[in-house]
């Protein structure tokens, strides 16, 4: 008796499970990374005295419930909110040892000192809308790294976001080390001091 | 009887389908790798602000994800038109999120536990209120570092 050859097995409905996995996968996963701004909570525990801060050294932003803007006391349009930060915060209005030899603010004496002691406290209302409230922060932080981009160019060559990106990517090949002290260089010219106040209550 | 077998079909001959398999499972295994589980299915909108001074979360699994916002139309009937907190599939109130955050720490390596931030995901018609009641609740729990999710574009566009 001849032997026989074993079946093939159909192979012809393989497409079609493999596609139903892909879709499957498609579905169910996502593929974005998630950003946003990210932020650091004040302890809870600070009953401590809060240290006294003059009233130049403050840049106040309120934000009331209908998303309107009132900056040191008078309305601001939100598209203004950077450069208005960015005069403060580079003001350089102090003398002797407060004065700051790399702000190339006005010197405006009533305004802040030096990017050190400017303070900027930003406080809301418990029905300011949230896109507002990020819309906000995104320009004061961006206020920041403006500053400290111009400073990274002038010191280093290269702007602070490409430094900041480079330091953050795992594939980058230059010298950590050194670049981790360039940006704290940076962070010490112009510390985020970004204060927020707890909400009022509303009666 | 015919000496000569017709040919059969002058037509053109099929495309061999065979390798069509190979081809599924490489796009298959494409997404596999560059792709996450979704953890969550929203109960809520989720109409993310725009913001482009942005940082980057990765690692993903050290990430803790609170949603907010208003609850998607089909819940409005049980759960209302305001803005609810929801945390793991299901909605929740302020007083649930250090819990969640202490179970959220529990599943972790207890060496990783400094290194979790917190993802708020929250739709931006959302009042301050609540995000200001869940930022308390994360204080009191000791869970600082947050990150506010965001969509890339300007600030501006979020008041347009």
């Amino acid at each position: 008796m001849a032997k026989r050859s074993a079946p093939e097995v159909n192979a012809g409905s393989m497409a079609d499970i493999a596609f139903l996995l892909l879709i499957f996968f498609l579905v169910t996963t996502t593929i974005e990374t998630d950003s946003g701004i990210s932020r650091r909570l004040p302890p809870i525990d600070d009953v401590i005295d809060p240290p006294e801060i003059r009233k130049k050294n403050m840049f106040i932003v309120l934000v009331n419930k209908d998303d309107q803007l009132l900056v040191n006391d008078e309305p601001a349009e939100l598209k203004n909110l950077r450069e208005r930060a960015m005069e403060f915060l580079d003001n350089g209005g102090g003398v002797g040892e407060e004065a700051c030899n790399y702000c190339q603010g006005a010197n405006d004496p009533t305004s802040s000192d030096n990017p050190d002691k400017a303070v900027i406290s930003l406080q809301n209302d418990r029905l300011t809308s949230y896109k507002m409230y990020i819309a906000v922060q995104n320009e004061l932080v961006a206020a920041y790294n403006d500053l400290r981009d111009r400073e990274a160019q002038r010191l280093y060559g290269q702007p602070y976001r490409v430094m900041e990106k480079n330091f953050a990517d795992a594939t980058w090949g230059g010298d950590k080390e050194r670049l981790k002290e360039q940006l704290d260089v940076l962070k010490a010219m112009y510390p985020q001091k970004l204060s927020e106040a707890e909400p009022k209550k509303r009666q | 009887m015919s000496k000569f077998k017709k040919k059969s079909g002058g037509g053109t001959p099929g495309i061999s389908t065979a390798s069509l398999p190979d081809i599924v499972f490489m796009l298959l295994f494409f997404f596999m790798v560059v792709t996450v589980l979704r953890q969550t299915t929203p109960l809520i909108e989720n109409i993310l602000p725009t913001a482009d001074e942005v940082e980057k979360l990765d690692k993903k699994d050290l990430v803790m994800y609170i949603y907010a916002g208003k609850p998607l139309p089909r819940y409005q009937e049980q759960f209302g038109t305001e803005a609810r907190i929801q945390l793991n599939d299901k909605f929740a109130e302020v007083s649930d999120v250090q819990a969640f955050i202490e179970a959220e720490r529990a599943s972790k390596r207890e060496e990783l536990v400094p290194f979790l931030t917190t993802a708020l995901k929250v739709d931006g018609e959302t009042n301050m209120g609540l995000i200001s009641d869940i930022k308390q609740e994360l204080r009191e729990a000791n869970a600082l570092k947050i990150n506010y999710t965001t969509r890339d574009g300007t600030a501006a566009a979020n008041i347009e």
